[in-house]
């Protein structure tokens, strides 16, 4: 065989593969936009958004998702309160204050948090930071958005930090050493030159790190609970849209029914929004990303 | 020369194994322009960063010997490296605008000392934007991105950033060599006027700008310190060949 044949099945062989992915996404947006389809030719659209109940599942039949998308945001809230301080402190200490040395071996180490298996989380929320926190708060549900949204939030920590770092560390020298010789500390450097300078870059781990939460399972799953409630009360159980979808997914529902179509409805809500936060993002990370050279 | 207002005595400066400086032993006039020249990687920056510390943030640095500003020593355990970069300022070589308004920049080194009143403020941007001869030009656009400037106004923002907070001495690490020949004979006509009320020392690879500016000059080769005195005698009679030979273009 040619050199130059060798060639093109090599092109065509990745390009097949680059299709592959492309495909499989084209699939989960049809399937989604079908079943979705099929699902509101059934219940109307304003209902899916105005009914402060989610029943599919009773005899006395509601399909408001709004329920859902509160114990979603309501978790997601919590957990980035927790990552985003937290996350961008460990960034800047990383960045700016620790030995090279001392990043070079914590940083891999953080990016393990991200590699726990997300059930093993969800025990710990349930397990562990639930029954302590009931010790502060003692009207604490067992099940309940705060334990898990705290945890989720301890999760995603190594995202925040790992976006925030490196978004810290492509912060020209320059700057840094400008301020240091106008007189500022280490402190006034970090935080009035050198993350300005990052926010662009910071503000796009924020949304990660949300889009992240909002279609995280397990750990909700276990620990907050499953009962759909329009409320922002951390302290009660909630349902979120990725628990119904995995209530209904093992349950007994038949395929084809409507309650089964409820799924890819709530789906196609997660969907529209990770999609909305992942190209709000990718827009901030085109446009706002300062240039200097 | 007595009123001297920095000293380094038998200073030596190491990159790990490297000896980058040599026993370097110098003063500098105050209020007058001392231009530190030599080919490069001869040690002349290095000289210049030791006066206002900036060398501590490089891994591998090490140093001995004494730097003194008015007779304090600079590299005593005691001394706020902080509050010495408020007497000493710098200037780089390319310009370093932070990623904030063109007020914001000049403010800034007044702000992170804790003044807040406005009016102070707003005066001192006015005065050091005017003493860098760029108030003209960006009066009606305080507001502006400092980025949107040209390179040459981001220099001049620079300096009048450093100036702002009325040091007493001016490092300028080659602050022309990035810029147009129209810039740099602006940066130019700033020193010349700046050195009634500042003591500016500047590193240049152009031996013009050194004749033209300096009123003393120091030649560096291979971290020693060659020659050293007013610049006039250098340029006219250079005691030392290696001297005479840098300064005609003969190497370099």
């Amino acid at each position: 065989m040619s050199n130059k044949n060798t060639e093109k099945i090599i092109e065509w062989l990745l390009r097949l593969s680059a299709l592959v992915t492309v495909l499989t996404t084209i699939g989960i947006i049809w399937v989604l936009l079908s079943e979705s389809v099929s699902f509101f030719q059934q219940v109307s659209i304003i209902e899916f958004l105005t009914d402060t109940q989610w029943t599919p599942l009773y005899k006395d039949k509601h399909f408001g998702i709004m329920p859902l998308v509160s114990g979603t945001l309501l978790t997601t809230f919590i957990a980035v309160s927790v990552a985003l301080p937290l996350g961008l402190v460990i960034a800047i200490y990383l960045s700016e204050y620790a030995p090279k040395k001392f990043r070079k071996t914590v940083k891999p180490l953080l990016e393990i948090l991200a590699a726990v298996p997300t059930v093993v989380y969800g025990f710990f929320a349930l397990m562990v930071v639930t029954p302590f926190l009931q010790t502060i708060i003692p009207n604490l549900s067992g099940f309940n958005a705060l334990s898990a949204g705290i945890v989720m939030g301890i999760m995603i920590i190594p995202f925040v930090t790992s976006f925030s770092e490196d978004a810290l560390q492509a912060v020209p020298k320059s700057l840094k050493h400008g301020a240091f010789a106008l007189g500022s500390t280490r402190l006034q450097t970090s935080f009035r030159v050198m993350v300005p300078a990052a926010s662009s870059g910071i503000v796009v781990s924020v949304i990660l790190a949300f889009s992240r939460a909002i279609g995280e399972t397990m750990i909700v799953a276990i620990a907050a609970g499953q009962q759909p409630r329009l409320t922002a009360n951390p302290l009660v159980p909630i349902e979120t849209i990725t628990t119904y979808i995995v209530q209904v997914s093992l349950g007994d529902v038949p395929h084809g029914s409507l309650e089964y179509k409820t799924i890819f409805a709530a789906g196609m809500t997660l969907f529209v929004f990770t999609f909305i936060l992942n190209n709000i993002s990718f827009w901030i990370r085109k446009k706002f990303r300062e240039k200097y050279d | 020369m007595d009123n001297h207002i920095l000293e380094s005595k038998s200073v030596n400066v190491y990159y790990d194994d490297m000896h980058a400086l040599k026993n370097i032993s110098m003063k500098v006039e105050a209020n007058s322009v001392t231009a530190l020249i030599g080919p490069s990687g001869c040690g002349k920056s290095t000289f210049l960063r030791v006066f206002n510390r900036m060398n501590d943030y490089i891994e591998a640095f090490r140093m001995d010997g004494e730097v003194l500003m008015e007779g304090k020593n600079i590299y005593h355990k005691k001394m706020q490296v902080d509050e010495l970069r408020k007497s000493i300022g710098m200037v780089f070589q390319k310009p370093n605008p932070f990623p904030k308004s063109i007020f914001e920049n000049v403010a800034y080194g007044l702000k992170i000392q804790g003044i807040k009143d406005k009016e102070f403020i707003q005066n001192r941007v006015e005065k050091s934007l005017q003493q860098a001869a760029l108030w003209d030009e960006v009066k009606s656009d305080l507001n502006k991105s400092a980025l949107a400037l040209s390179g040459g106004q981001q220099q001049r923002l620079c300096i009048a950033r450093a100036l702002a907070v009325e040091p007493r001495v001016l490092l300028m690490d080659e602050p022309t060599s990035a810029l147009d020949p129209i810039s740099t004979a602006k940066v130019e006509e700033l020193i010349n006027e700046l050195k009634q009320n500042y003591t500016i020392v500047i590193v240049t690879h152009n031996m013009q700008q050194a004749s033209r500016l300096s009123d003393y000059t120091a030649f560096f080769y291979m971290g020693d310190l060659i020659e050293f005195g007013k610049t006039e005698e250098i340029f006219r009679n250079p005691k030392v060949e290696r001297t005479q030979n840098y300064i005609t273009g003969r190497f370099g």
